[in-house]
């Protein structure tokens, strides 16, 4: 029995949409290098679409396949369904995660959320702050430390 | 190719190792304490497994217990010297912050039950002085407890030295040798060990079965009770096969220790030689007071998981002491001991090779690991806030 399913072990050997975006509309970044995990998320978004989306991911095989299909799931989608994507939806739609990497898909969500938020801000648009995360007092950091 | 470099893990058995089991399944399966033929021959085996033991060691064979493994005998050692010293009146132990956790567990159950526990710090070398030990000795010490070598980054510890000192201070001194049995020379006398571990599986021999040596006189506190195997100190039908291989695998470690040790500590300089050459990498550990298999580096940027999932990919067998792997949180606690910080201990490399790995797989891994390192650099964005002197290296 493999650690890792089948699909997450494709994501991680050859990872979607791996990168840069040099002039992104916004980027998010989640983790700690201290906790060996560090996610960042860049978006390209037109006209409420995300047009691109890449990232890079420091950490394990899970964090790198989370990034990688997380990243599919939401590219040519509108920002709604990108704010939408859940770290249960990553999860599935890679056949699973053991149950001591499944933060690693929360890591996922959370820097999406945090790159459409940061595009928000870039472009001064008003929104509502509770349905993003909130990474100053972010609990598993902390314990972390 | 296939690589297998994860031999402080475990190794393979060896074919002496093999065929020293094999009558005791199925010929003299008897239990040693009957008293028909096939039990006595089964007994008699047993003894003469002790007696090998015992000579490689330097000890008589009755000072030899056999365990299920180096856990077992780390907690049995810890726990009788715990109960003699708190018999009078002692009850602080010395040991070191990079034990294995068969120790470092042992000593916090004890610390709760009111013992006082000081671990020495192990420098960024991963090697403790005999002078250092000599001065963290109390009127109340009644153990100290150091590995003979890491079994992480391999660094060998002056055990003789540490002996000496207890001796002359008369403490007990036990050392965990699960890493260095069958690969350094030990003499249990004249290094003046009182209590010494080791585990067959780290050379050549089957799973689940170590023992425990101690002199003479130091009475064994049962850590499982029952029937009077082990003269009574350790209760249990024994495990006869696996007794007479680890005894065949540990003679035959014994008898080949400096030739196999010039040329697995030859092809080890070559390895260290050739990774030392990734840019943002460190040894881990001491270059000189070191196993003679042991490779262990941190690679500044990336994540260890990572690196043994696309190892494993490419056929190595690797193992890191990165958090990912073992389930926590934090990264391994020896190299947090040595001083390495959380996030450049999460980008360890552990390489530890037997006298079976071969010059071409040195040359194959020193083919596959920088490639492996650069890629998962080139996707990592604490590599690239580096690279751009947004952020200070480490390394």
């Amino acid at each position: 029995m493999a650690l890792y399913s089948e699909k997450v072990m494709d994501h991680f050997t050859n990872p979607r949409n791996v990168g840069v975006i040099e002039d992104a509309d916004g980027i998010g970044e989640v983790g700690n290098a201290k906790c060996g995990d560090i996610m960042r998320i860049y978006l390209k978004i037109d006209d409420g679409i995300v047009k691109d989306a890449k990232f890079e991911t420091f950490g394990c095989g899970s964090a790198i396949a989370s990034s990688s299909m997380a990243t599919e799931m939401i590219k040519g989608k509108p920002i709604a369904n990108a704010l939408a994507l859940t770290n249960k939806d990553v999860v599935d739609a890679l056949d699973g995660l053991p149950a001591h990497k499944l933060h690693c898909s929360v890591l996922a969500e959370e820097a999406i959320k945090l790159a459409v938020q940061d595009y928000y801000e870039k472009i001064g648009l008003e929104y509502d702050k509770s349905g993003f995360p909130d990474c100053e007092n972010c609990q598993t950091c902390k314990e972390c430390r | 190719m296939k690589v297998y470099a994860d031999n402080a893990a475990t190794t393979k058995m060896s074919r002496t190792a093999i065929d020293a089991m094999l009558p005791y399944l199925d010929k003299f399966y008897g239990n040693p304490s009957s008293l028909y033929s096939i039990g006595q021959e089964a007994a008699e085996a047993m003894q003469n497994a002790r007696e090998t033991m015992a000579r490689c060691l330097g000890c008589e064979a009755r000072e030899i217990t056999f365990t299920s493994g180096g856990s077992e005998a780390d907690n049995q050692a810890i726990i009788s010297a715990a109960v003699l010293g708190e018999k009078k009146g002692k009850k602080h132990i010395i040991s070191t912050a990079f034990e294995h956790h068969a120790v470092l567990h042992t000593l916090n159950r004890l610390e709760k039950q009111g013992f006082e526990i000081t671990l020495l710090d192990v420098h960024e070398n991963g090697v403790v002085t005999p002078e250092e030990v000599a001065s963290a000795i109390r009127d109340d010490t009644c153990l100290v407890t150091i590995m003979y070598a890491n079994n992480e980054i391999g660094t060998i510890q002056p055990i003789a030295g540490i002996g000496e000192v207890c001796k002359k201070k008369g403490v007990l001194f036990h050392t965990d040798a699960v890493q260095a049995a069958g690969h350094l020379h030990i003499d249990v006398k004249a290094q003046n060990i009182d209590m010494l571990t080791l585990s067959a599986h780290k050379f050549h021999g089957p799973k689940g079965i170590g023992a425990l040596y101690a002199r003479r006189g130091i009475p064994l506190t049962n850590i499982i009770e029952g029937g009077a195997q082990e003269r009574g100190k350790r209760a249990g039908t024994e495990n006869v096969a696996s007794i007479v291989s680890m005894a065949a695998a540990f003679e035959e470690a014994c008898d080949h220790i400096d030739e196999n040790a010039k040329k697995i500590s030859a092809l080890r300089d070559k390895l260290i030689d050739g990774l030392s050459k990734i840019p943002h990498s460190v040894l881990n550990g001491d270059r000189e007071q070191r196993l003679p298999g042991n490779v262990n580096f941190c690679f500044e940027g990336i994540e260890g998981e990572s690196l043994l999932l696309l190892l494993d990919q490419k056929g190595i067998s690797a193992s890191s002491g990165s958090a990912c792997t073992s389930g926590s949180l934090d990264p391994s606690h020896v190299l947090l001991a040595i001083g390495r910080p959380h996030e450049i201990a999460h980008g360890s490399l552990r390489l530890t090779l037997c006298e079976w790995n071969t010059e071409e797989e040195v040359d194959y891994m020193l083919q596959v690991i920088p490639e492996v390192v650069s890629y998962l650099r080139s996707i990592s964005p604490i590599w690239r806030d580096l690279a751009a002197n947004k952020k200070q290296f480490i390394l």
